[in-house]
């Protein structure tokens, strides 16, 4: 047997050191690499370059704010006008995320091990999240919008299918984390399987599922107001259409209800889901 | 097994009467929540005017475009204005067949096309004859054959009429199958065949190699008869398939690429930037509360903004094209992954940075061995969810003008009639949105550590 001194362990050490130094300096050129590829490559397909633009960058938002000062108080009656188109996005984004999450529930279900499901559904049911998940919205509704016509509701199933697929796939994991104790209590005393979901189950996840749809229906305002730029209708509609006229105080208007809107529902959801997740079903645990 | 009698119900309540009032009160809160949301869903249902939505629904279109998005067709006309005949694929003036190599399901016997018989052999035993003028049908349903006349201003028929074929004296038409229609007017006879599959997907009608088994595709390029002398004939058949002019290969890789570099550049500078900043915003290293403020509301202000109106902004800016996408993805997620990292460093255990204090290590190196390693796992793995996200974020602000595959699909959808290409593009995006997906989540296992996904 070859003799091992402290020596010998010493340069293995180095070396062994020397090479992770090696590969970290590797990734990091590759890396580098990319990101200054990538520049060069984006700044070639622009039809603008970033540095002539950044002149032009404040022009727009200038231009937006000289014309709402220009419209002096008849800018809050704006406001006041595009409201209904507000009304209908925040419905759109609404509706699809009840849709969605009923959906999604389902689907989370038949696609967690631990319930005790007919195994054969599980891996079909996370292949159907995997694709509705994987679908941009905005494919789905522009075909939709081909067939069914220009109208919110595109939107909403648009909207609905992804939100069923994004938040399956939370809810799974919810699923997966719960407590298998009252589950098991509950078969024990030879509980049907709807009863032992009902009873064992959801007062477990349903703090977590409530948080995670409230976090969704704000994806989703974003969303659907994105979506009216392809015919959806909503304020994203307004948007276009003010910003294609180059209406200034009009875009300001549409710009502050959409700010305000998701501001507003940031904080109402951010409190509600950390009184949800934080006490109220604390017993349940 | 007992059944529970009315008497042991009153015994019941009047023991655990609490309990059972807790579980019917539990009851109740569901179904009452059910109420209220159908009560919405009502509500939703006139204020989107649903009843209106079905009536103007067109499913025949989507029946349409979900078949053109799998097959194609071949027109066979007859141009009688013009006194013209034509065998094409969609109709197109590119692919139009030339009279001497006509499809074998299309025979012209006599002068030529536009004065001798065409015998059309559409399959499952129908078969179509254009003489001179008229359009003669036969095949199953129809018991005695249906001719056609377009002489004169109007049409006239006689023969079976089955349900299939709409009769109208400025035009009638025919479709005995799904795969097969016949439409003829005063001026035209025009019969479509369909075919399963997506047309010239490799080569053009156009080019030398159409039609060509892989096979033979394959001993070409190894072969040193050149088709084009200019280059080699391996060099020619990839140019001949990138420049596919229906499919456009090239371009719409090129497209990919777009979106995915505006994915990639836009999430890596969102995360570079956002990371000092979130030191800057984090109550444990930063002790001015002003600058934290200022800091905080920064990141809050760019992520409410929401990306759609950054990139409306930026086009404006910068003009169409990838490096617009770049910089409203970097700017919104700046605010969102700066939020998220700064919570982490202010969660991080003080512990190690103590332990680094008190060997009389620097503030660099404190940073470096004693806060790094503990925010680097989330730093990697948001980071590598965003990557993902912003995949799919990309198409959307692309198809508003930012260019890339999400403009590319616009496009197709606006003319309405190449659907094999939207097919063709959506397939294209979803495999890089889930090998984003897979890309970032096997990145995330091996560099946080196995198992924590």
């Amino acid at each position: 047997m070859a003799m091992t001194t402290v020596d010998q362990l010493l340069d293995h050490a180095s070396a062994l050191e020397r090479r992770r130094r090696l590969y970290t300096a590797l990734g990091v050129a590759i890396f580098a690499f990319l990101v200054v590829m990538g520049f060069i490559a984006a700044e070639d397909m622009n039809s603008g370059g970033f540095v002539q633009g950044l002149d032009k960058f404040f022009d727009y938002p200038r231009n937006i704010v000289v014309e709402t000062a220009d419209a002096g108080t008849g800018w809050f009656e704006r406001l006041w006008t595009y409201l209904p188109a507000l009304i209908e996005t925040i419905n759109m984004a609404a509706v699809a995320t009840i849709f969605g999450t009923v959906f999604a529930v389902f689907l989370s279900f038949a696609s967690t091990r631990g319930l005790q499901v007919w195994p054969p559904i599980i891996p079909i049911a996370r292949r159907a999240m995997d694709i509705s998940r994987a679908f941009p919205e905005l494919i789905v509704a522009l075909f939709l919008i081909f067939v069914l016509g220009s109208s919110p509701v595109p939107a909403i199933i648009a909207v609905a299918f992804h939100t069923a697929g994004a938040l399956g796939k939370l809810f799974s994991e919810v699923n997966e984390n719960i407590d298998r104790g009252p589950l098991e209590g509950m078969t024990a005393a030879g509980a049907s399987w709807s009863r032992r979901m009902r009873w064992a189950v959801l007062p477990q996840v349903l703090p977590n599922y409530t948080s995670y749809m409230l976090l969704r229906f704000e994806i989703n305002i974003r969303a659907s107001a994105i979506l009216g730029f392809v015919g959806a209708g909503g304020i994203g509609t307004e948007l276009r259409k003010a910003i294609s006229w180059a209406n200034g105080a009009d875009i300001a208007a549409l710009f502050v209800l959409l700010f305000l809107t998701i501001m507003v529902i940031d904080q109402f959801s951010g409190h509600l889901r950390r009184r949800l997740v934080g006490g109220m079903f604390a017993g349940a645990r | 097994m007992s059944t529970v009698t009315a008497d042991d119900t009153a015994r019941l309540n009047a023991t655990y009467g609490e309990v059972l009032d807790v579980h019917r009160r539990q009851f109740l809160w569901p179904v009452g929540l059910l109420v209220l949301v159908l009560a919405y869903l009502t509500y939703a249902c006139f204020a989107f005017d649903i009843p209106e939505l079905i009536a103007k629904s067109r499913l025949d279109r989507g029946v349409l475009l979900g078949l053109d998005s799998v097959a194609y067709k071949v027109h066979v006309e007859k141009n009688l204005r013009r006194d013209l005949f034509e065998v094409a694929v969609e109709g197109e003036r590119t692919a139009t067949y030339d009279e001497a190599a006509l499809p074998d399901w299309v025979t012209v016997t006599g002068p030529s096309g536009n004065d001798g018989r065409v015998d059309i052999d559409m399959g499952d035993g129908y078969r179509f004859v254009i003489e001179g003028k008229s359009l003669t049908m036969t095949g199953p349903g129809l018991e005695r054959p249906f001719t056609v006349t377009a002489g004169g201003k109007t049409l006239t028929w006689e023969g079976d009429t089955p349900s299939w074929i709409d009769l109208n004296p400025k035009k009638v038409e025919a479709r005995p199958t799904l795969l097969k229609r016949v439409q003829v007017t005063t001026g035209r006879i025009l019969v479509f065949r369909y075919f399963w599959g997506w047309e010239d997907f490799w080569f053009d009608f156009r080019s030398p190699l159409h039609g060509k088994s892989l096979g033979q595709v394959w001993s070409l390029a190894w072969s040193d008869d050149r088709l084009d002398p200019s280059m080699s004939n391996a060099a020619l058949i990839v140019s001949e398939f990138w420049g596919n002019e229906g499919w456009q290969h090239g371009d719409v890789f090129k497209a990919l690429l777009e979106t995915v570099i505006m994915a990639f550049l836009g999430t890596v500078v969102a995360a570079f930037v956002g990371l000092p900043l979130a030191f800057l915003a984090a109550a444990n290293f930063n002790p001015d509360p002003a600058t934290r403020f200022v800091i905080r509301r920064f990141f809050d202000f760019v992520r409410g903004v929401d990306m759609l109106i950054w990139s409306l902004i930026f086009i404006r800016a910068f003009g169409l094209g990838p490096l617009t996408g770049v910089l409203a993805i970097a700017l919104t997620d700046t605010g969102t992954l700066g939020k998220l990292f700064s919570e982490a460093i202010e969660n991080i255990d003080n512990k190690q940075v103590e332990g680094m204090q008190s060997t009389g290590a620097s503030a660099m190196t404190r940073y470096r061995f004693g806060v790094i390693p503990q925010i680097l796992p989330v730093f990697i793995s948001q980071s590598l969810y965003y990557l993902e996200s912003n995949t799919r974020s990309a198409t959307v602000i692309g198809a508003l003008g930012a260019g890339g595959i999400g403009l590319k699909l616009v496009e197709t959808l606006r003319t309405g009639k190449d659907w094999e290409n939207t097919l063709y593009i959506i397939t294209l995006t979803l495999i890089v949105v889930i090998a984003m997906d897979v890309t970032s989540g096997w990145l995330r296992r091996k560099l946080t550590g196995a198992g924590r996904d």
